[in-house]
């Protein structure tokens, strides 16, 4: 019972907390510039990483898991794997274009599936890999949304 | 839900002059016993002492736990042989071996790795007549044992081949009956049967042809070699996601097994589920299986709050909806989602007090589906039966297998039950799957003081 209770109000708390955030993300897009204070046009690399985690919160950790180190024997980590750190445009096809069949992560092997990501618009694919990039021990460089339009446009022509 | 042991708490004064009156006179009767044991609640002269701290489980009043053995590697289900030594299916190769044997050759309590064999992972194994059965993700072999072991080199026999290679729920656990036949669970290849597979709002197949040859329990032919899954497979009940708890249960006859319940509802169908909703639903099944049976899947889940088969969102459901799933065999028991029941074993021991006899114990290997929420159901439930029903007060038999106090990644769980099996003498054996550890857990109850 106690449990049911705490997973209530954890839920209460993390519903309405979810709900600021998704009341802040429309504030901002709707008046993106009125801002009192002139905002540099660009968003800082802070701003970029708190959205790649909301896309990861939504999206990523549910099999990922929070911490990035996956489901042993079905969910692969996203902890300095090759995957993560190396080629842009191969990690961006795996967002966009989903993955499936046997790939080794960190001498493990994986053989479930994740689903494509197309859904998802180009700047919250780098965001969330921007974010992927520099959390869970992984110290790589950011992700352009420009480079996720790139990437979508080839895989789209295919 | 928990169980509570006060009745227990109150005696157990009583109990530990009993035990020690008890092991003294059995102390001083036996002269060849030339073992000093500390009499203690975790003392029994016929078993070793209890881990000082149970093997770092809790458990219920009397009862305590010995770590056997440690870090085996990535351990499924076990089988122990009459003399009480234990074989390891492994999910992954140890040292090239896919079956471990493990034995206490010291007495102290603690287990021997001894040898390995077989040259494939997978979940499955058990002891049927004088044989050792395992599985691979594609096929069942067997192993004729001598004096309950397997001899080296020994050769295995093909029992049945040709389960379509999948990627998603490949385990393929068996039971038998006293008939001479085997079960054998066949996973789904999917989580929902969706046309995409994992993507929101992607529908369902319509049939889902995935249930011809998977998502149910196949019945085999206990020792006929070389049957294959099309030609001598006997589909025996199907709309099953994936049950890798199976059990034949020999008071009442039947097969017992508990569903993985579908993932993602919220993270598929945000439309018709919140985050807390998908955290708890649906349930984890305790189906009572009987030939023939449809338990519903892709088309239906349970609903353990409007204690219902619902129509699943890949269908035309929206949380509420019934429709086809009108009539389906509901469980007879629900668990909360995800918990992820891997093993089944109906206890049949003496050994446990009178109430553990002939009820269920479930290995749950906890859930990775819950996020945004902590992780739960890391433990070993106990269900009493009554009557061939199982009871809604089951108890929470044995826990602190994590480690820590919340999971909020499937990764900080530091053990996760995987396998059960009862020992000869009716203690009970919990295995791992995260590093390879095997618990051994003992009554050292006096159970005569605790009958009221
Ligand atoms: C439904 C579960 C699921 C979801 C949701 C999911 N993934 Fe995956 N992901 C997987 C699986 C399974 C694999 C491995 C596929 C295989 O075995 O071929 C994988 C592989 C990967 C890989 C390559 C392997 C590695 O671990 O380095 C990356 C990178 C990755 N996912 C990132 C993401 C990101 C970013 C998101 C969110 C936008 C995401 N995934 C959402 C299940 C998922």
């Amino acid at each position: 019972m106690r449990k049911g209770l705490f997973v209530l109000i954890a839920g209460i708390i993390i519903s309405a907390w979810s709900c600021q955030g998704k009341k802040e993300e429309t504030a901002q897009k709707e008046a993106p510039v009125v801002k009192e204070e002139p905002k540099p046009a660009a968003p800082t690399a802070e701003d970029v990483i708190a959205a790649g985690e909301k896309v990861y919160n939504t999206y990523c950790m549910v099999c990922h898991q929070k911490d990035g180190n996956g489901v042993a024997g079905m969910n692969p980590p996203l902890t300095q794997t090759k995957y993560v750190l190396g080629d842009k445009t191969e990690l961006i096809t795996i967002v966009l274009g989903g993955l499936s069949g046997d790939i080794e992560v960190k001498g493990e092997m994986y053989s479930n599936v994740m689903p494509p990501h197309n859904f998802l618009n180009d700047k919250q694919v780098s965001d969330v890999l921007t974010f992927v990039r520099s959390s869970f021990g992984n110290d790589a460089d950011a992700v352009s949304k420009e480079e996720v339009a790139t990437v979508r446009a080839a895989l789209e022509a295919k | 839900m928990e169980r509570s042991f006060k009745n227990h708490l109150k005696s157990s004064f009583a109990v530990s002059i009993a035990i020690t009156i008890f092991a003294i006179s059995l102390f001083s009767c036996d002269s060849s016993s030339s073992k000093q044991e500390n009499v203690n609640v975790k003392a029994d002269h016929a078993f070793p002492a209890a881990d000082a701290d149970n093997g770092g489980l809790t458990l219920p009043e009397n009862f305590g736990a010995i770590a056997v053995t440690d870090s085996i590697g990535r351990a499924r289900h076990i089988a122990i042989n009459n003399q009480g030594d234990i074989f390891v299916k492994m999910r992954t190769l140890a040292d090239e071996k896919g079956v471990l044997y493990l034995k206490d050759s010291s007495g102290n309590g603690k287990l021997d790795l001894i040898s390995g064999f077989g040259d494939f992972g997978g979940t499955g194994i058990a002891i049927y007549k004088d044989f050792l059965y395992c599985s691979s993700d594609s096929a069942v072999y067997r192993y004729k044992m001598e004096n309950g072991i397997v001899k080296p080199n020994t050769l295995p026999d093909t029992i049945v081949t040709g389960f379509i290679v999948q990627r998603t729920h490949a385990s393929k656990p068996i039971a038998f009956d006293g008939n001479g036949n085997m079960y054998v669970t066949i996973g789904a290849p999917s989580n929902a049967c969706q046309e995409s597979p994992r993507t929101p709002g992607s529908k369902g197949h319509d049939p889902c042809s995935q249930l011809d040859f998977q998502a149910g329990i196949w019945q085999f032919k206990a020792e006929k070699f070389n049957q294959t899954l099309k030609d001598d497979g006997h589909r025996y009940a199907t709309g099953i996601r994936n049950a890798v708890a199976i059990d034949w249960n020999f008071k009442d006859n039947a097969l017992y097994a508990l569903q993985h319940g579908r993932d993602q509802l919220s993270h598929l169908f945000p439309e018709y589920y919140t985050q807390e909703q998908s955290a708890e639903l649906p349930a984890e099944e305790f189906l009572k299986i009987a030939d023939g049976d449809d338990f519903g899947w892709p088309y239906c889940y349970y609903d353990q709050f409007q204690e219902k088969k619902i129509l699943a969102p890949e269908y035309g459901g929206d949380g509420q909806k019934i429709e086809r799933c009108e009539g389906i065999t509901p469980p007879i028991l629900a668990f909360p989602g995800h918990w992820a029941p891997n093993d089944l074993l109906f206890y049949t021991g003496d050994q446990f007090p009178e109430k553990y006899k002939n009820g269920a114990f479930i290995a749950f290997h906890g859930s990775w589906n819950r996020a945004p929420f902590p992780q739960q159901g890391y433990f070993v439930a106990f269900v009493p039966f009554k009557d061939g029903k199982p009871e809604k007060e089951w108890e929470r038999f044995a826990e602190g297998f994590t480690q820590v106090d919340s999971v909020m990644s499937t990764n900080d769980a530091k053990f996760r039950p995987v396998g059960l099996a009862e020992g000869p003498d009716g203690s009970l054996f919990i295995s791992d799957s995260a590093k390879g550890k095997i618990w051994r857990v003992i009554y050292y109850g006096n159970k005569l003081a605790l009958k009221d």
